[in-house]
């Protein structure tokens, strides 16, 4: 192998201009590749990490309710005409046993009872719909890191305290401190002292959430000693749906992973990624094909060489291993030098960018770039490298 | 310096030897018409005739390069007719060596790698000897000094002088030469003439030389004339005809 890698390297450093022309024009590949992938999946992970930063991967709460209808009987025929029930607020049946049990489903990261309902919030003349959240801040910080988001004071909910967003605090006038008077529909009523102010960066859940102590909701609810959903989180965000259509099955609550809550961004996601992959495939074919026209190029301007070389003994399969290399050496000398102005684009966007989110190489796209395209700079020169061996040699040394 | 070659009964034999083209159609021609000769070792042995005869044809089919119709052809006793691709190149990386009328050097590789070329395609990366052995050749071809020059740094004549060291390096039982010294001025021809002369006298290999110059043809041991496809003349010349 020896002597076709020389001969490789030396027809390919005699060819300079050639040759140069044809790694930039894999270097500009690979590094458009390495750069699209890199962006795509660093803002694909951007939209994910906000959309997950305020919610759970999995929401468990009860079935919804329906009519029952008494069967018929054989022969006879009814005909209905019903209004689908009005859903009430519900506490999940035995919450605290579904809970040990979700705790102990092996990709369960973390479980967290919470009751949710609405209510009023009021200040003065001023009176704001909100969503009461009781939480074990404990549990719960492991599904959404409230503390992480807090702007004012600390996050501590607890008997009489409360957390809440900073649009609602902007709309009542409140500070840390300050007290709010929480209503419900039903005459229920609560004076909190507000301890922090978060903004997780959603208009509707900055102005909307309001954070109690679990006891403290339950009893503004009516739900004493209930939970109306269990959020929990999971190992592997992209096998949630999997993981919730297994505990739908399992406990016959409704489970509902975070990318059917958010269906239109999966699919938006997915179109990214096909795009992504599209652009990816269709640039490392031209790629493919500028070294095959090259390589093509070339058999054509060595034909006396490769006569000359066959006369002085040179095996076929000696003269297709030399282009075959030439394919291999143009790929993988391209694609390194592509990966490193894919690597400093990268630097450029994250430090003169838009700013609005960081992105960075995945730490396989580099050996998985160029190994792909040394082997497509292989079955690139596979057609030229064919065509060499099979060369008259007679007819190869008299070309002009 | 001197190292002959093994001898074998022949060093080339043409048997009945045909050539057609375009086989099995109506414009098949045939260009050799059933050739016979011996070559042995030390022979020194020029082929000539008119434009057309078929004496690259011939020689294409005695370097292996090529394979005739009909009849059999012998390299050191091997029948050639029906070896496989890679039989035949092996044959020829052992046996033969060619030097072209216009040199044929690779650009790419200097003089020395040049010289080696055959010996690395055979084996791969040259030993400290072989290297040592290509340098004794460029030195009595008279390029010493020459060895890192690219083939573009060198004259007509260095370049011819190289392709005689690169067609000796596997010091060939048969030498074949086509028209080496028909680019060169007369000196210079006569100066490659008298080396292939010496090479053929201190290796033992054949040498076959196919020329247009009368004049150079003379002064080989041996003169095959080649009309029309078929040999006319097979003229042995005296020493004191090759003297002159």
């Amino acid at each position: 192998m020896w002597i076709e890698l020389t001969i490789a390297l030396k027809f390919l450093r005699q060819g300079f201009a050639q040759t140069l022309l044809i790694l930039v024009g894999i270097g500009v590949g690979v590094a458009v590749i390495v750069f699209i992938v890199t962006l795509v999946s660093g803002l694909q992970e951007n939209i994910v990490s906000r959309t997950l930063g305020t919610q759970a991967h999995i929401k468990v709460e009860p079935q919804q309710e329906v009519n029952l209808v008494a069967p018929t009987a054989d022969g006879e025929v009814r005909l209905v005409r019903q209004d689908e029930r009005a859903q009430r607020l519900r506490s999940i049946n035995n919450w605290q046993q579904v809970l040990q049990s979700l705790e102990n489903v092996p990709t369960v990261t973390a479980a967290s009872p919470v009751v949710s309902g609405p209510a009023f919030a009021r200040r003065g003349q001023a009176l704001k719909s909100i969503l009461v959240i009781g939480i074990d801040p404990e549990r719960y910080e492991k599904i959404i890191s409230i503390s992480d988001n807090i702007i004012a004071g600390e996050f501590k909910v607890s008997a009489g305290n409360t957390v809440i967003g900073s649009a609602l605090a902007n709309d009542l006038g409140v500070r840390i401190g300050g007290k709010l008077r929480l209503e419900t529909g039903d005459n229920q009523a609560a004076v909190l002292t507000i301890t922090g102010i978060f903004e997780l960066g959603v208009r509707e859940l900055d102005s909307r959430y309001v954070y109690l102590d679990l006891k403290q909701a339950q009893a503004l609810l009516g739900l004493f000693g209930g939970a109306t959903v269990i959020d929990l989180t999971v190992n592997d965000i992209f096998a949630a749906s999997v993981v919730a259509d297994r505990i739908d099955r399992l406990t016959a609550l409704k489970a509902e992973s975070w990318m059917q809550t958010n269906s239109e961004l999966m699919n938006a996601l997915k179109s990214q990624s096909l795009s992504s992959n599209l652009i990816s495939f269709f640039v490392a074919l031209s790629v493919a094909l500028g070294i095959a026209s090259v390589l093509a190029i070339s058999v054509t301007q060595r034909t006396r060489e490769i006569g000359i070389l066959r006369a002085m003994g040179a095996r076929r399969a000696q003269m297709l291993r030399v282009f075959l290399i030439q394919g291999a050496l143009l790929g993988l000398s391209g694609s390194f030098a592509g990966a490193g102005v894919g690597w400093v684009m990268v630097w450029v966007f994250n430090e003169y960018g838009p700013g609005l989110f960081d992105i960075h190489p995945s730490v396989t796209i580099v050996p998985v770039a160029v190994t792909v395209a040394t082997i497509a700079g292989v079955l690139a020169a596979i057609a030229p490298a064919w065509r060499a061996s099979r060369l008259d040699p007679v007819a190869a040394i008299r070309y002009v | 310096m001197s190292n002959p070659v093994s001898l074998h009964e022949s060093v080339l034999r043409l048997q009945d030897l045909r050539k057609c083209y375009n086989v099995g159609l109506p414009t098949e021609v045939e260009v050799l018409h059933g050739l016979n000769m011996t070559l042995h070792a030390h022979d020194f042995c020029a082929l000539v005739g008119p434009s057309g005869s078929g004496k690259s044809t011939l020689l294409n089919l005695i370097g292996l390069l090529d394979q005739p119709t009909d009849g059999e052809l012998f390299i050191t006793d091997i029948a050639t007719r029906h070896l496989q691709d890679e039989e035949r190149t092996a044959l020829r990386r052992e046996n033969i060596g060619f030097v072209f009328q216009f040199h044929h050097l690779i650009e790419a590789f200097n003089a020395q790698e040049n010289v080696l070329m055959p010996m690395m395609v055979k084996s791969g990366k040259p030993t400290v000897e072989l290297q040592q052995w290509a340098a004794e050749l460029l030195d009595a071809v008279g390029l010493k000094g020459f060895e890192g020059k690219k083939p573009s740094q060198l004259s007509g004549g260095q370049q011819q002088r190289v392709a005689i060291a690169r067609a000796l390096v596997t010091r060939p039982a048969l030498l074949l030469a086509d028209e080496p010294t028909g680019n060169l001025d007369t000196q210079t021809a006569a100066h490659i003439f008298e080396l292939l002369r010496k090479f053929n006298q201190d290796f033992g290999c054949a040498v076959l030389i196919v020329t247009h110059d009368a004049r150079l043809s003379q002064t080989c041991d041996r003169t095959v004339t080649l009309v029309d496809g078929h040999f006319t003349e097979d003229i042995r010349h005296s020493k004191a005809d090759t003297s002159n």
